[in-house]
């Protein structure tokens, strides 16, 4: 039997770091910046909240002495300070150095993952427990905290941590601001154009320093939301897997449209999570099938958008290519 | 009046040609930097002395016979596939599926010896491993060049998602394959029989590989630099206008260098499912197709430096390893230290291409 009231839950607390991590692409993205960093930026902004979230815990001298605004101003700051470092990293190869944004950011992603696993295995030792995690379920209470509500609509829509609430109005958010203000016209001139933009005043370097830094620091709100509030606060290394990909495939899949990438992203979290719901018996390898749907579908919509040829579907013209002004 | 002039502190200016030893000089001193950057954080981590944690990196590599042969297989196999992926480079298609395409080719060498192993010869296995983990891997690399050369989708993105549908279908076939059952493993496979193994030549087991990939690096050399394949390569890497005006079918060569590039990733998977793991899991490219990348574009997609880089980047690996063990960090450490020395050359790219002038200190009048 199909478990639609249990499903649709699940379905969202596994959309909520792929959605916040693919508006942060997507912002990035429409800057002409392809940051393939993202995953290691996700990586961080998870390591900083746990970091955060357990000295902030180790400081407390009785569990019972924590304070709820602390414990989740804390992690949030670390995490956004970590994530903001790596955008400013990247921003610094690509914009200023002019590098080559694929090598720039695959580099990233190695070095995120690793600061991930590294200081998370060193926390593990130091925490000094038996298993290979760490459980920070003290701070976690207060990011996974909701209304206490038990009914089919409150489970639906009111059983959800502050942060994924957060990350749809992020979404909206950057929607709104992507097309229907000056800021969004003039940031995606940067990315369509960026010397035509150069030409009309618009401070090209500014605009993708900017739009990479805040695009990373929402992408490592997707780490933390993992971390703290759908792990419960439960580290462990390579535990958030290769979700960071996944939200690279949504800003396809999205069209690079924030406010489609609500819904899409719930859609591509119960598509992560149906090889569970999907009754194949004893026949474990179906389900390693079905794990492959996001990424089959995310292509079909790359094809079809490619074909179809409208321009307002196109990725950013400049996406990819740094810019040098006296280059014409 | 006199106007004044807004005159910033420095300005960059792109470099027009610098001669090869300057780049390389600048480039070698990037990689000391890093060095040197990678030797403090490692001293800042472990209080050792930095001297020894350099000690401990040569080691890493040359310490032994058996160390010294795992890195030179891991500099094949990684300048294999960095080998694969250069012909697309060149015409700039990014092509990150290489961890895809070496999947690709490793299943179908893993096909061909279970289920051929009670019906064939191992000379015939060997003769089918060949062919299809080529097949395999050229067709997985071809489907996105297909499509750029026909409707122009988005190339870096196709071959990156193509990565995990090769993932998952390698993991189907995990499971589908599994010995013992229920483990979700294949493990060594024809451990008895040994057939669809690749010959060990030399008593070495990893000698086949080295040579295998040099002969790749002698076709791709010439194949780039001396065939009107490579022209044309090039000529639609540097202006697909161009290449269209001259003459040159474009999305013929697109395909056709997409082909060849996921075959050679395809040979890749071979040799490690048929020589060096005779066995198939899902992390058999170990992230080697990403590597590849940066390998290959710190050498200048040329074949020869590429020997260079690879060794580079697997030296220091196995480098950052070495410490990582012996000073009881965990491994995701080298992680780190690789991702601060890529940091390094990336940005020294910089000091190559362009140059900074700075503000003269008493203005000229003009």
């Amino acid at each position: 039997m199909f478990d639609i009231l249990s499903f649709i839950p699940r379905a969202i607390v596994q959309g909520v770091p792929l959605l916040l991590g693919s508006t942060g692409e997507t912002l990035t993205e429409k800057s002409g910046n392809l940051n393939l960093g993202i995953p290691g930026v996700m990586y961080v902004g998870a390591i900083g909240g746990v970091i955060g979230a357990f000295f902030y815990e180790q400081s407390l001298p009785s569990p019972e002495a924590i304070v709820p605004a602390l414990a989740v101003l804390i992690p949030l700051l670390c995490s956004l300070l970590g994530s903001l470092l790596m955008g400013l990293l990247y921003c610094f190869l690509t914009v200023t150095l002019r590098a080559n944004q694929n090598v720039t950011g695959l580099a990233l992603t190695t070095f995120g993952v690793g600061i991930g696993n590294f200081f998370g295995g060193s926390l593990i030792k130091l925490a000094g427990a038996d298993v290979p995690s760490l459980a920070l379920s003290a701070t976690s209470g207060y990011f996974s905290k909701s209304l206490p509500v038990s009914s089919a609509f409150g489970k639906l829509f009111l059983s959800y941590g502050f942060l994924a609430y957060l990350a749809v109005i992020i979404a909206l958010a950057a929607s709104y601001i992507l097309n229907h203000t000056r800021t969004g016209l003039h940031l995606r001139a940067v990315g369509e154009s960026p010397s035509t933009a150069d030409a009309a005043g618009i401070n090209v370097n500014r605009y993708k320093y900017v739009a990479t830094c805040t695009g990373s620091m929402i992408a490592g709100l997707g780490g933390l939301y993992y971390v703290m509030d759908y792990a419960s606060g439960v580290w462990s290394n390579n535990g958030f897997g290769d979700r960071g990909w996944l939200a690279i495939a949504l800003v396809i899949f999205t069209i690079w449209r924030p406010n489609v990438g609500v819904l899409s992203s719930f859609l591509f979290g119960g598509l992560y999570i149906l090889h569970m719901y999907i009754p194949s018996g004893m026949n474990l390898a179906v389900k390693e099938l079905y794990k492959m749907i996001p990424y089959v579908v995310t292509i079909v919509v790359l094809i079809i958008t490619s074909m179809r040829n409208k321009r307002e579907n196109q990725p950013p013209a400049a996406l990819g290519l740094a810019y040098f002004r006296e280059e014409r | 009046m006199r106007e004044t002039v807004h005159n910033p502190l420095f300005h960059v200016v792109r470099r027009g040609v610098i001669p090869a030893w300057r780049a390389w000089l600048i480039r070698g001193g990037a990689i000391l930097l890093s060095l040197v950057a990678c030797g403090l954080v490692t001293t800042a981590v472990t209080g050792e002395n930095p001297l020894a944690v350099y000690v401990t990196v040569f080691n890493g590599s040359f310490g032994t016979s058996r160390k010294f042969w795992t890195l030179l297989q891991n500099v094949a196999m990684l300048l294999c596939i960095a080998l694969a992926v250069t012909p697309a480079f060149k015409m700039r298609f990014w092509n990150i599926g290489g961890e895809g395409q070496v999947l690709m080719g490793g299943l179908a060498a893993a096909a061909c010896m279970i289920c051929f192993r009670n019906s064939l010869p191992n000379g015939a296995i060997i003769a089918l491993m060949v062919v299809s983990s080529i097949l395999a891997g050229a067709v997985w690399g071809g489907i996105p060049g297909f499509f750029k050369a026909k409707w122009n989708t988005n190339e870096t993105l196709f071959t990156l998602m193509m990565n995990y549908v090769a993932t998952q279908l390698v993991a189907y076939f995990c499971v589908v394959w599994e010995s013992p059952k229920g483990s979700g493993q294949i493990g060594v496979i024809n451990q008895s029989t040994e057939l669809g193994w690749l010959p060990v030549i030399g008593g070495q087991r990893y000698l086949l590989n080295v040579l295998v990939v040099l002969a790749v690096l002698a076709f791709v050399y010439i194949y780039l630099n001396y065939t009107k394949h490579g022209y044309e390569i090039s000529v639609v890497g540097e202006s697909e206008r161009t290449a269209r005006y001259v003459g040159i079918k474009v999305e013929k060569v697109i395909i056709r260098t997409m082909l060849l590039s996921g075959a050679i990733c395809g040979l890749a998977g071979l040799l490690l499912v048929g020589s060096t793991n005779h066995t198939l899991t899902t992390t058999i490219a170990a992230g080697r197709g990403f590597t590849a990348v940066m390998v290959s574009w710190l050498a200048k997609f040329n074949p020869i430096w590429m020997v260079a880089t690879s060794f580079l980047l697997v030296f220091l690996e196995r480098g950052a390893g070495e410490i990582s063990t012996n000073f009881g960090l965990n491994q995701s450490f080298s992680d780190i230290l690789t991702g601060v020395i890529l940091f390094f050359i990336i940005g020294s790219e910089f000091f190559i291409n362009y140059r900074i002038c700075f503000r003269r200190s008493t203005e000229r009048e003009g």
